[in-house]
């Protein structure tokens, strides 16, 4: 079973199973992992802002880093109309970011190598926007498919082709973190394997991979929860301050 | 290069992951519905406290935090800035005052030295009238010195030579003759004696 690279990702009951209606609610090693992403954030955050001394202590600077470089992106990417919305990126960085790296220990599950669990995060992200947009801009919003200085000819085309991105933006941004995050711990298992089937002799490649790969996938680990994030602003931009 | 072994074992797991597709009856376990409803609900709930917490005790406080030692670095720097306009003013007046007292002391000095130089004057004045005036007197007092002497030694010279010549020859000259000789010859060798 350990062999399989893909029996990582399988996830199990613990305890006993949860029903409310039809639906099975159980409690799993997925949400293990969530509820320690999530303890870890607001334990990691809570110490951090627990003193307010003028020289920061580590973990103070690590949350006030992190609280001002998540703040600099959306005000970067998004305005300053974006700021009401500033604890819901933060929130939604930090968990990516947490749960990505909690998936880099050894034996650990990663809750976001689920396409559910990303493709939810990107639904309500989408969906969110798409309201936004809706609010601030009424049907105005609408004009976000029309861009300005299009031939009228072309313009049928464009129109499609905006309406068609505009909808693909749950699913990529949900399976390009999934996919990542899938891809990589996968690749980590099979050189792992390749590490015990070659042996003493022949292992040693493999070995030096896994731990090049292993550094890769820390590196691409905050990376794609980085991208989540910006993205999330890029999309929001677009409902604020409406470009086209 | 690290890359691209990145991508190629990527390929590879993809055929790895074919082949246990194949082999097993479940493949990937995450299109596995089981327990879409469950992680769907657990990240609803964990997700949500997480944001709530965040959002309405831990990040207001960070933000304070950051706020307030912004401010207290600005207060800081604006009363740093205060204290050096203050000494930069208290400098200018330094300097004032020294150039100011400069400026006393040296006009002090220069009327000293004028006072000083007049009463310098007045007292050469006054000495140089004094000494002109006893030069005049001395002179005054050579000249008839001088005329009493030319007379004196006249007398002495026609007495002398009187005695002298009623000793040479024994007999009495007549003063007058002798009188008249050193009249003469005073008369003539007077230019070099008395320098008249």
């Amino acid at each position: 079973m350990a062999a399989n690279p893909m029996s990582q990702f399988d996830v199990y009951r613990i305890g006993p199973e949860i029903k409310i209606g039809a639906f099975d609610i159980s409690f799993t090693n997925a949400s293990l992992f969530m509820i320690l992403s999530s303890l870890s954030i607001l334990l990691v955050f809570n110490l951090g802002s627990k003193k307010n001394s003028i020289l920061p202590n580590k973990l103070q600077l690590l949350a006030e880093l992190s609280y001002s470089f998540v703040s600099k992106m959306i005000s970067d990417t998004a305005g300053s109309k974006a700021k009401p919305y500033f604890a819901f990126i933060f929130s939604l960085f930090m968990f990516v970011l947490f749960c990505n790296m909690f998936g880099m220990i050894p034996y650990t599950f990663t809750v976001t190598s689920h396409i559910i669990v990303t493709f939810m995060l990107a639904a309500f992200i989408f969906i969110g926007v798409t309201i936004i947009g809706f609010i601030k801009h009424g049907f105005g919003y609408l004009k976000l498919f029309v861009p300005s200085g299009v031939p009228a000819i072309l313009l049928p085309l464009i129109v499609v082709i905006e309406i068609i991105s505009y909808l693909s933006r749950p699913i990529s941004l949900s399976v390009r973190l999934f996919a990542n995050m899938m891809a990589g711990h996968t690749m980590m298992k099979v050189f792992g394997g390749f590490v015990i089937s070659l042996g003493v002799v022949g292992g040693w490649l493999p070995l030096s991979f896994s731990v090049a790969l292993t550094g890769l996938e820390i590196l691409v680990a905050f990376l794609q929860a980085y991208v989540f994030a910006i993205l999330t602003c890029i999309y929001l931009n677009d409902a604020l301050n409406l470009h086209h | 290069m690290v890359k691209k072994i990145y991508f190629q074992s990527i390929f590879l797991s993809f055929f790895f992951i074919k082949e246990t597709f194949a082999a097993e009856s479940g493949g990937m376990p995450q299109l596995n519905p089981e327990f879409w409803v469950s992680q769907i609900f657990w990240l609803t709930l964990t997700f949500g406290i997480m944001y709530l917490i965040l959002s309405k005790l831990i990040l207001p406080k960070i933000s304070n935090n950051l706020e307030s030692r912004k401010s207290q670095i600005l207060e800081n720097i604006e009363a740093a800035e205060k204290q050096r306009e203050d000494s930069d003013a208290k400098l200018k007046e330094y300097d004032e005052i020294i150039s100011n007292s400069k400026l006393e002391a040296n006009s002090i000095l220069n009327l000293a030295r004028e006072k000083a130089m007049k009463d310098i004057g007045a007292k050469r004045k006054v000495l140089d009238k004094q000494i002109d005036n006893e030069i005049a007197e001395a002179e005054k007092e050579i000249d008839i010195l001088r005329k009493n002497a030319l007379d004196k030694i006249n007398k002495i010279a026609i007495e002398t030579s009187s005695d002298l010549l009623q000793k040479l020859i024994g007999t009495e000259v007549n003063n007058s003759s002798i009188s008249a000789i050193v009249d003469d010859l005073s008369k003539k060798k007077g230019d070099k004696y008395y320098g008249n």
